[in-house]
């Protein structure tokens, strides 16, 4: 894999305000990289300096080999940006909206009709594309808007809060569509989001940042093992167990805790490869086993864990 | 420069224009105020008083202004009847001046709803993340305010010619207009009177947030071409040809100051570092 995206102590001041602050990390090719932070955090003006909307107030940037800064309008023609509200003319038609925006990408004119046409199938609005983007619902100017990004072929895309506005189904709608864009088209997709559901369902990495930094970087298995010591695991008994059990499992050398709920087992374990043992365990002391899971961090957990990490 | 996306960026606008009746519809009542219903008005007027009527002249106010009336001036009125030298004097020397209301206020209008409409109605964005350079941006904005514009103030400029000279022909006894010196006001001061109202529409609109603000702030721009309509009603000044050489000279050198202030101020960078958008 070949990195798309890397900055080195990228940072970005506005007067005394410092909105980026020294923030490193890469995006490799064909990965869906999500950046996490509330409001306020950075994530738009990141957006912006990484497409050469702003000016670097210190370090450096390339985005698929250009620097944005100085190569802002050629970087451009490779990148797909879908901002928080849609940008669409409402008075155009959907298919004009698009014509309008592939012209401008640069799309050959003898191309564009056949590429306009491929972006509204792909995203469900064939049949209304000479409707004008105002009569639109929010979540079909959302595809729309996503349709946009696309007529072009980018290489590389960012959306912005793509679903901050929209209702749960529309929401849905437009994740799944970036799902398709990433897992059947093999795009690279920069996402900043809050919606912590939503990038743990898109994200193959994740960056946590807040107050212009870089809290974290990684995959969220990675994350969790960071955050979190060891691995829970959860063990479901057809019977409640006696007090041997407990004080077996706690004997072995690789588990950390052990706590009982009439017939539910959790064990805290250092890694996953310990799994094994304290299952044998349990069968040796009787124990009937219906149901061994693994409890996974959510990215919820380790969002709010590195979070408050860094206010300490 | 990719002249096919400032011509895409330019007919978008137009289209805007065209579906917002708050923008073009000052555009047609304006020309047909200043080019058919005002000289019409006038020119019936004189032909219902007859041929000789002094009345008009009579008026204490339009008699002082004509004692003030440059030798020039006098020597083309000389000859002619009371109500002919009514009609020479309103209609090709007081009126020209507000025909430069027309161009300045058609592209001032555009210019603000292309501008600051796009980040009133939040699609400039989209726009910016655009390959397009800042300049062919602003340059496809810049046509799409200028050259309807010059279409309307030309259109309305031969509107005005045909009803003074086919309704004034019985009063006057032959075609008299235009006159030489709305030659150069028409071909020379119009196109430099909508680039300044364009380039006007552009620095306001960096710092206004609606488009009723904006448009209301470049109200100001008309207010040297009154300076031009109430000097010549004084007597200071008076329409020829090296006044309006004059005057086009002064306004396109206005042009190429404005022009530098908005370049610099529509940038990209400037843009999102304003946090207006």
């Amino acid at each position: 894999m070949s990195s798309v995206i890397q900055t080195e102590h990228l940072t970005r001041r506005f007067g005394d305000l410092t909105a980026l602050d020294q923030i490193s990390l890469t995006v490799e090719q064909g990965e869906v990289f999500g950046l996490l932070g509330p409001n306020g955090a950075g994530k738009t003006t990141l957006v912006r300096l990484l497409n050469g909307m702003l000016a670097i107030s210190g370090g450096s940037a390339r985005v698929l080999g250009y620097d944005p800064a100085s190569q802002g309008d050629q970087l451009r023609r490779h990148t797909g940006v879908l901002t928080e509200t849609p940008s669409l003319y409402e008075q155009l038609s959907a298919r004009e909206n698009l014509i309008f925006f592939g012209t401008l990408y640069g799309v050959p004119e003898g191309d564009l009709s056949r590429r306009v046409d491929e972006v509204l199938d792909l995203f469900g609005l064939r049949e209304r594309t000479a409707n004008k983007a105002g009569e639109f619902s929010k979540g079909m100017k959302q595809r729309l808007a996503l349709a946009r990004t696309l007529v072009h072929e980018p290489e590389l895309l960012f959306f912005d809060e793509p679903t901050a506005a929209l209702d749960p189904e529309a929401s849905r709608q437009v994740t799944d569509l970036i799902a398709s864009l990433s897992r059947e088209r093999g795009r690279t997709i920069f996402l900043c989001t809050h919606n912590l559901d939503e990038a743990q369902r898109l994200c193959d990495r994740v960056a946590v940042i807040n107050r212009g930094k870089l809290l974290a970087v990684g995959t969220p298995a990675q994350l969790a093992r960071d955050q979190f010591q060891g691995t829970w695991v959860e063990i479901a008994l057809r019977t409640a167990p006696d007090g041997r059990l407990v004080t077996a499992l706690q004997a072995l050398p690789e588990v950390i805790q052990v706590s009982l709920d009439d017939q539910k087992l959790a064990v805290q374990i250092n890694h996953d490869d310990v799994i094994p043992a304290v299952v044998v365990q349990v069968v040796e002391l009787g124990g009937q086993i219906m149901r061994v899971n693994p409890r996974e961090h959510s990215l919820e957990e380790i969002y709010f864990k590195v979070q408050e990490e860094a206010k300490a | 420069m990719n002249w096919r996306a400032v011509s895409a960026i330019a007919r978008k606008d137009l289209y805007e224009v065209r579906h917002n009746r708050m923008v073009w519809m000052p555009m047609i009542v304006l020309p047909v105020v200043l080019c058919l219903i005002l000289p019409l008005v006038l020119l019936l007027t004189a032909q219902a008083a007859g041929q000789d009527s002094p009345d008009a002249l009579l008026d204490p106010d339009i008699a002082r202004m004509m004692a003030n009336l440059p030798q020039s001036m006098k020597a083309e009125l000389e000859g002619l009847n009371g109500n002919q030298q009514m009609i020479v004097l309103m209609l090709g020397y007081l009126f020209a001046p507000l025909f430069l209301i027309l161009p300045i206020m058609t592209a001032s209008t555009i210019g603000t709803n292309s501008f600051v409409g796009e980040k009133e109605r939040k699609t400039i964005e989209a726009l910016l993340y655009t390959p397009a350079t800042d300049r062919e941006l602003f340059v496809g904005k810049m046509l799409a305010a200028i050259l309807p514009a010059l279409v309307i103030t030309w259109l309305s400029f031969i509107l005005y010619t045909l009803i003074l000279n086919v309704v004034g022909t019985p009063i006057m006894g032959r075609i008299w207009f235009p006159t030489p010196a709305w030659y150069p006001l028409i071909l020379w001061v119009t196109p430099a009177v909508a680039g300044m109202g364009v380039l006007g529409a552009v620095i306001v609109s960096a710092r206004a947030g609606t488009f009723m603000e904006a448009y209301q702030t470049t109200g100001v721009l008309v207010v040297p071409l009154l300076l031009l309509v109430f000097g010549q009603v004084f007597g200071v000044i008076t329409l020829s040809v090296e006044l309006a050489l004059v005057v086009g000279l002064v306004v396109w050198l206005v042009d190429w100051a404005l022009l530098w202030a908005s370049q610099r101020l529509f940038s990209r960078y400037r843009l999102f570092e304003s946090g207006r958008l």
